[in-house]
């Protein structure tokens, strides 16, 4: 019925493959999470894909593991930052006045912090757990969000069909989200992509600087914490994650563009 | 040598579709179309659109827009065949022997250059004459054009002027190179009535003192009569009819032909005011907010159900303000609007909801009065839903009932609002008012976005259903050919005030007021000839000058 065009069937294959790896890794993974199963720095072998890391652990799974844990890091930000972010935004456009102004400014007022900076200060003073760890990364985005969801979402408001949607006594809802939302969504689609890939290095860095998945559990960035030492003795452990962000980011991308371009043209919409 | 300027031969005209996801593929646009134009006359080009007038146009430029291309057939600009020409021949013809005019001046203009400047680059560029001369030849033209202080007009940045200076300003681009033959897409179109006719007669005279040939491209027949020599009548890329001005104008052969030609003369017996009036509007005086002075003042109108009272006026009269005001988009400094028996409040969130229901609203752009995002039986099924409770069965009953009453078929309940045409999307948002059994329906200029056949049927429409539903309109437009057609009333506004009130046929009876009277016969006529006459018997300048 559809017809896929071939780049976003490549992004779309390899970003579920990064999915479901996430998804199963407890049975994908040969060995578990925090096994020692062999010497410092292993080279590749049958026995080990990947090789071993700095004390012995399986590479491969160590990269499964620390995937699905970076994947579920990074999506649900994303996810909390777009609920956020978007319903905050079309709010204060469709309600206007001194909630807008308001919001607005608070949300500059974040913005204008370097956000790496407020999520190490927040990380160091509080316990870092998942569910912490989520909510400020998730929080810190939904200002970026906010901010798109609103210009776009202003655009949209002042069109006739949303001002017949308040003459006929609409809530605000329904004009939120029967009205603006629907026409909102294609290039906020596109940039939630763009955003997962924010979150998955936002997640990875934070884990590099220590503040991010907490040992034993596996991470991407944590794993190029960990064996960053033997790129020096020519190991290439640590550029493993480099490698799988990369490709994850450009799948998702793929995919991202893919439906940009079929919601923008889609029944003459924006 | 042929005498013969232009001379278009079996014209065929493509376009390159690239629908998303799916193959893209070539459809012609343009089927065979041949004329010839001799050098001083004007050739008239008209159709609705999608006929494919500006395509034609263009031609005579060599030139496709987007992913149009010249699939086939011959044009001679001078005896030349351009379609073969090459890259050295185009530029020597374009912006030379053939310049072009376009719809929006204000759009063609760089907003960051003095007019001047641009009106005599293309002389500069292709070398014609000096910067003096062609400096004079432009001041020369700007006097010619009628506009005001022709020596520093010029000087000025193209924001400082008025939309009819700039339209005339952009003739004076295209004719400072002395061509063989101007291009004028719809250079009045845009503009309002009173200002249409003076740039109308600018171009008019400009073309007979250069004699310079022309191709004057519109979708009114009564504004090409009156400046063309032959009529082209095209529909859908075909040529359906051609003739000279008179032969087209009083014995049109071909139906479709007859059928522009009758455009406008829909005929609507005037009713009398009854006692008790649906809506009464009390020395209503608005402002926006920052601004510190009136757009409404003091205005007072009445209007009687199942009739309808026409606001008519040129653009920032305030009719559209009056709209806002009635429906509570803007609360009123002072004043008080009555409906039916009860006072409104001011702000539309204090209103009830049955004040919200008997009180809708159609909007001029349907394409925008529609969220693209949903169906039409959504759209129509929406007010049903809110208002009465409506579900399931009964619902789609009631909408199968309005599309029915609005001329469209059951088949439409399920597409989208961009896979209809204007004048259907125009009905659906009739039959999103109606279906909120409204006792008042205010119309804000619901025909001027669309074709003259189009716009004669949403008003029969609107008429008959005035009749099967008793419902009221107020009518707002600057078209005072549909107020004739179809008010019972009439209000003429100019600069926030109601100028003239009364019946129609009192409002439209001499003896007028100097307002009313330019409004009035700034409307085209399809009469040879009557653009001349009006000219010379106007009371009062356009506010455009």
């Amino acid at each position: 019925m559809m017809r896929i065009p071939t780049s976003a069937l490549i992004g779309l294959i390899l970003t579920s493959a990064f999915f479901l790896m996430a998804l199963f890794a407890p049975w994908l993974a040969p060995y578990g999470v925090g096994e020692v199963v062999g010497d410092v720095w292993e080279p590749a072998s049958w026995e080990f894909l990947f090789g071993t890391d700095g004390i012995g652990r399986d590479l491969l799974s160590r990269m499964i593991y620390g995937g699905r844990t970076t994947i579920f890091v990074a999506s649900a930000a994303t996810i909390l930052s777009f609920t956020l972010g978007t319903t905050l935004a079309l709010s204060a456009v469709v309600i206007g006045g001194w909630t807008d102004m308001l919001l607005s400014r608070f949300i500059d007022l974040i913005m204008s912090i370097p956000t790496l900076i407020f999520a190490l200060v927040v990380l160091s003073v509080v316990p870092v757990t998942l569910p912490v760890l989520i909510l400020v990364m998730g929080l810190l985005d939904t200002t970026r969000v906010y901010r798109l969801a609103r210009a776009v979402a202003a655009d949209v408001n002042v069109m006739d069909y949303v001002e017949a949607a308040r003459l006929r006594g609409e809530g605000t809802r329904w004009i939120v989200f029967r009205e603006i939302l629907p026409n909102v969504l294609s290039p906020l689609v596109a940039e939630l992509g763009m955003r997962f890939i924010f979150m998955v290095l936002f997640v990875s860095t934070l884990s590099f600087l220590g503040l991010g998945i907490q040992p034993p559990d596996a991470d991407w960035g944590g794993i190029v914490k960990d064996n960053k030492e033997g790129l020096v003795y020519g190991v290439p452990a640590a550029l493993l994650p480099a490698v799988a962000i990369a490709s994850l980011a450009i799948s998702v991308n793929l995919v991202a563009d893919w439906v940009l371009s079929r919601t923008t043209s889609l029944k003459g919409g924006r | 040598m042929s005498e013969y300027l232009l001379k278009v031969k079996d014209l065929k005209i493509g376009a390159h579709v690239m629908p998303p996801n799916e193959k893209p593929f070539d459809i012609e646009i343009v089927h065979g179309v041949s004329f010839d134009l001799e050098k001083g006359k004007v050739l008239g080009l008209i159709g609705e659109s999608g006929a494919g007038k500006s395509t034609i146009g263009l031609s005579a430029l060599a030139y496709g827009r987007g992913s149009v291309s010249i699939t086939g057939g011959e044009v001679h600009v001078n005896g030349r065949d351009i379609l073969t020409g090459d890259k050295t021949l185009l530029r020597s013809l374009r912006g030379h022997e053939v310049t072009y005019v376009s719809q929006s001046a204000a759009a063609s203009f760089n907003p960051s250059k003095k007019i001047l400047e641009q009106v005599i680059e293309s002389c500069i560029r292709h070398k014609l004459c000096s910067d003096s001369e062609a400096k004079s030849r432009a001041i020369a033209l700007f006097d010619q054009l009628g506009l005001p202080d022709p020596a520093t007009f010029g000087d000025r940045y193209p924001h400082q002027v008025s939309g009819g200076q700039l339209q005339r300003a952009m003739t004076a681009m295209a004719l400072c190179p002395k061509p063989d033959l101007v291009i004028f897409d719809e250079p009045t179109t845009a503009l309002d009535v009173t200002t249409q006719i003076d740039v109308l007669a600018a171009i008019k005279r400009a073309i007979h003192q250069t004699g310079v040939a022309a191709l004057y491209i519109t979708h009114d027949l009564a504004v090409v009569a009156q400046v063309s020599d032959h009529i082209m009548v095209l529909q859908q890329g075909k040529t359906v009819e051609y003739g000279t001005v008179d032969q087209i104008i009083n014995t049109p052969k071909e139906a479709y032909t007859q059928a522009l030609v009758a455009v406008r003369s829909i005929e609507h017996e005037e009713k009398q005011p009854t006692a008790t009036p649906v809506l009464l509007v009390e020395g209503i005086s608005a402002r926006y907010p920052r601004v510190k002075s009136d757009v409404l003042s003091d205005v007072s109108v009445e209007l009687h159900p199942g009739q309808t009272l026409a606001v008519v006026g040129e653009s920032g009269s305030g009719k559209s303000t009056l709209a806002r005001v009635i429906t509570g988009l803007l609360p009123p400094r002072s004043g008080k609007v009555i409906f039916d028996g009860r006072e409104l409040s001011s702000a539309l969130a204090e209103r009830s909801g049955e004040d919200l229901r008997e009180l809708q609203m159609i909007y001029q752009m349907a394409d925008t009065a529609m969220n693209p995002r949903q169906t039409i039986a959504n759209i129509i099924g929406r007010p049903l839903e809110l208002y009465f409770g409506l579900k399931g069965a009964e619902k789609d009953k009631r909408i199968n009932e309005l599309l029915e009453e609005i001329e469209m078929g059951q088949e439409f309940r399920n597409r989208y609002p961009a896979e209809l045409s204007g004048g259907q999307k125009q009905r659906v948002c009739i039959a999103r008012a109606l279906a909120a059994k409204p006792k008042l329906i205010i119309c804000d200029e619901v025909t001027s976005a669309l074709d003259p056949l189009v716009a004669d049927g949403i008003l029969k429409l609107l008429l008959d259903l005035q009749k099967i539903e008793g419902v009221s309109y107020l009518f707002i437009t600057h078209d005072l050919a549909t107020v004739r057609a179809i008010a019972d009333s009439i209000a003429v506004m100019h600069q926030g005030k109601v100028v003239r009130y009364g019946s129609k046929s009192k409002v439209l009876a001499p003896p007028f007021d100097d307002y009313t009277d330019l409004l009035l016969s700034s409307v085209p006529e399809m009469k040879i000839g009557w653009l001349e006459n009006v000219i010379a018997h106007r009371k009062m300048e356009s506010a455009g000058n």
